[in-house]
């Protein structure tokens, strides 16, 4: 069986300018952020990024890398704005679509099972259509005739996810209590990379934490503490001081390039 | 039992809010309504279904009862058995409710959290919201954004757009066109001062006051589900 395992920069380094690219994790909560942290060190430019957006968007926001944002919501969950975030919307510095959170679910949905979309009936009456004059409805064929939001498949060129521990060969095991969606984005991804907390030959726990496998992975970065200030539990919780310095510094510009540049190492 | 605060009035009418839900998913969003879903499942609705806002579902004494992860959630929310009270940062006339931006949303000039899954959430089951400080700015005319939908919105077979709570009124939609009427002020709260904190006019011809909470609830809230008086910093007495 192939090894996958890679360091963070080799697994970002096929990443190309204006690649669109999914981040697992949900919030502010087990968010690949060594990978991302990673494409912080390139030069990459014009990133469409999808994700449920937690400090992985304000990061890339406040670097420039990003052209486009597909998101449900952006939050860093004990703290409800992300200032990056506000600040680049605000200006009107990237494009975005704004998605229900079920429909994006729906939308990595598609990607992965190759349909050009799913119909669901979130967004419907919303202004998620007005501002998404793209995404179109679709009239059941059957007796009910109920017309639905066709939410269309949110294509990836890249996946990138953090889980708690993986193997060499790319199979990858969550141990908290919520899988979030990082098997989703690597189903909708043509090329997925995992980071985790530790690799390892073979893994404890119910065979049902497995939430990837080796089909799904293409790269695996062991990296401790690769959730950065995010929660990975139970490996560990949120670091709401490093977050909470994180949101000071991103609300000040003059703190900022300090706190940037202690982020990076 | 006496010094009845107002948070304690808004926890009994969030309560209220779940009854006759049975064996439903309570999603409160915040403290006042966690408090009041939680009461609910302590008196009235013993079959309500609450989780802990992460993954699990919790009986009352934080026995794990059940795995609710996020695309569960999501599940629930298209199966149609849940009720859940959000925030607002706008609520409008008819119900529609806004947590996306204020202002243009290509440029806002204040970004919110997003749409988050109200969209889907008022298009396939029962939505109320919760609004701590009734306010001009909150009680808005027309929403910026269209994040929950209203009344004059609505399409589909499951849009049920259930009341708003507030810190001085409940108020509902059942008139003619859907409009925002006031069920019940809370004591010490006129009719007046809740049309003067609410942008539009309020449908107001058959007014009660909001009920106060028995001396069983009131023990709950103050000995079992929040002993520190949490409840006090969301709503001043």
């Amino acid at each position: 069986m192939r090894d996958k395992r890679m360091t963070a920069d080799e697994a970002v380094a096929g990443i190309k300018d204006g690649m669109t690219v999914g981040i697992g994790g949900w919030g502010s909560r087990r968010k690949p952020m060594a990978l991302v942290q990673a494409i912080l060190r390139t030069d990459l430019k014009d990133l469409e990024v999808v994700t449920y957006g937690g400090p992985d968007v304000g990061l890339l926001c406040a670097a420039g890398k990003v052209r486009r944002l597909v998101y449900g919501f952006v939050s860093l969950d004990t703290i409800p704005y992300d200032p990056w975030f506000k600040r680049v919307r605000e200006a009107g510095g990237i494009e975005v679509l704004e998605l229900d959170e079920g429909m994006f679910q729906a939308g990595l949905r598609a990607a992965g099972h190759r349909l050009p979309f799913l119909p669901i009936r979130a967004g419907l009456g919303s202004d998620v259509l007005k501002y998404a004059p793209g995404i179109k409805t679709v009239r059941s064929p059957y007796d009910d005739g109920e017309e639905l939001v066709a939410m269309p498949a949110l294509k990836l060129d890249v996946a990138l996810v953090h889980l708690n521990r993986a193997d060499r060969h790319g199979n990858a095991q969550y141990l908290g209590p919520d899988p979030y969606f990082d098997d989703l984005f690597c189903l909708a991804a043509d090329r997925r990379y995992v980071s985790c907390e530790r690799i390892v030959e073979t893994f404890d726990g119910p065979p049902q934490t497995l939430l990837l496998n080796r089909m799904m992975v293409d790269g695996v970065v062991e990296a401790p503490g690769g959730a950065g200030f995010t929660s990975c539990v139970p490996d560990y919780p949120r670091d709401e001081k490093l977050q909470r310095e994180y949101a000071e510094a991103a609300a000040d510009l003059e703190k900022w390039p300090d706190f940037y540049e202690r982020l990076l190492g | 039992m006496s010094d009845i605060t107002r948070a304690e009035i808004c926890v009994t009418a969030c309560a209220d809010l779940f009854l006759g839900a049975g064996e439903t998913l309570a999603s409160p969003m915040g403290l006042i309504p966690s408090l009041g879903a939680k009461l609910a499942r302590l008196t009235t609705e013993p079959d309500l279904l609450l989780s802990d806002g992460e993954a699990f579902l919790l009986t009352p004494g934080s026995t794990v009862e059940g795995w609710l992860p996020y695309r569960k959630v999501f599940d629930v929310v298209a199966h149609g058995r849940r009720h859940v009270v959000m925030g607002a940062n706008q609520v409008d006339r008819f119900g529609n409710q806004n947590i996306s931006a204020i202002g243009d949303h290509a440029r806002p000039t204040r970004q919110l959290l997003g749409f988050r899954g109200a969209p889907g959430n008022t298009i396939n089951h029962r939505t109320s919201y919760w609004v701590p400080r009734h306010s001009p700015r909150v009680l808005v005319e027309a929403v910026d954004v269209v994040s929950g939908v209203g009344y004059d919105h609505a399409v589909g077979p499951f849009h049920d757009v259930h009341r708003v709570v507030t810190n001085l009124a409940v108020l509902g939609f059942d008139t003619p066109d859907h409009s925002m009427r006031i069920l019940s002020v809370h004591p010490g709260v006129s009719i007046d001062e809740v049309q003067k904190q609410t942008s539009f006019p309020l449908v107001a011809d058959d007014v009660a006051e909001t009920r106060l909470p028995t001396d069983e609830e009131l023990d709950l809230i103050r000995t079992v589900l929040d002993p520190d008086g949490k409840r006090d910093k969301e709503v001043p007495a």
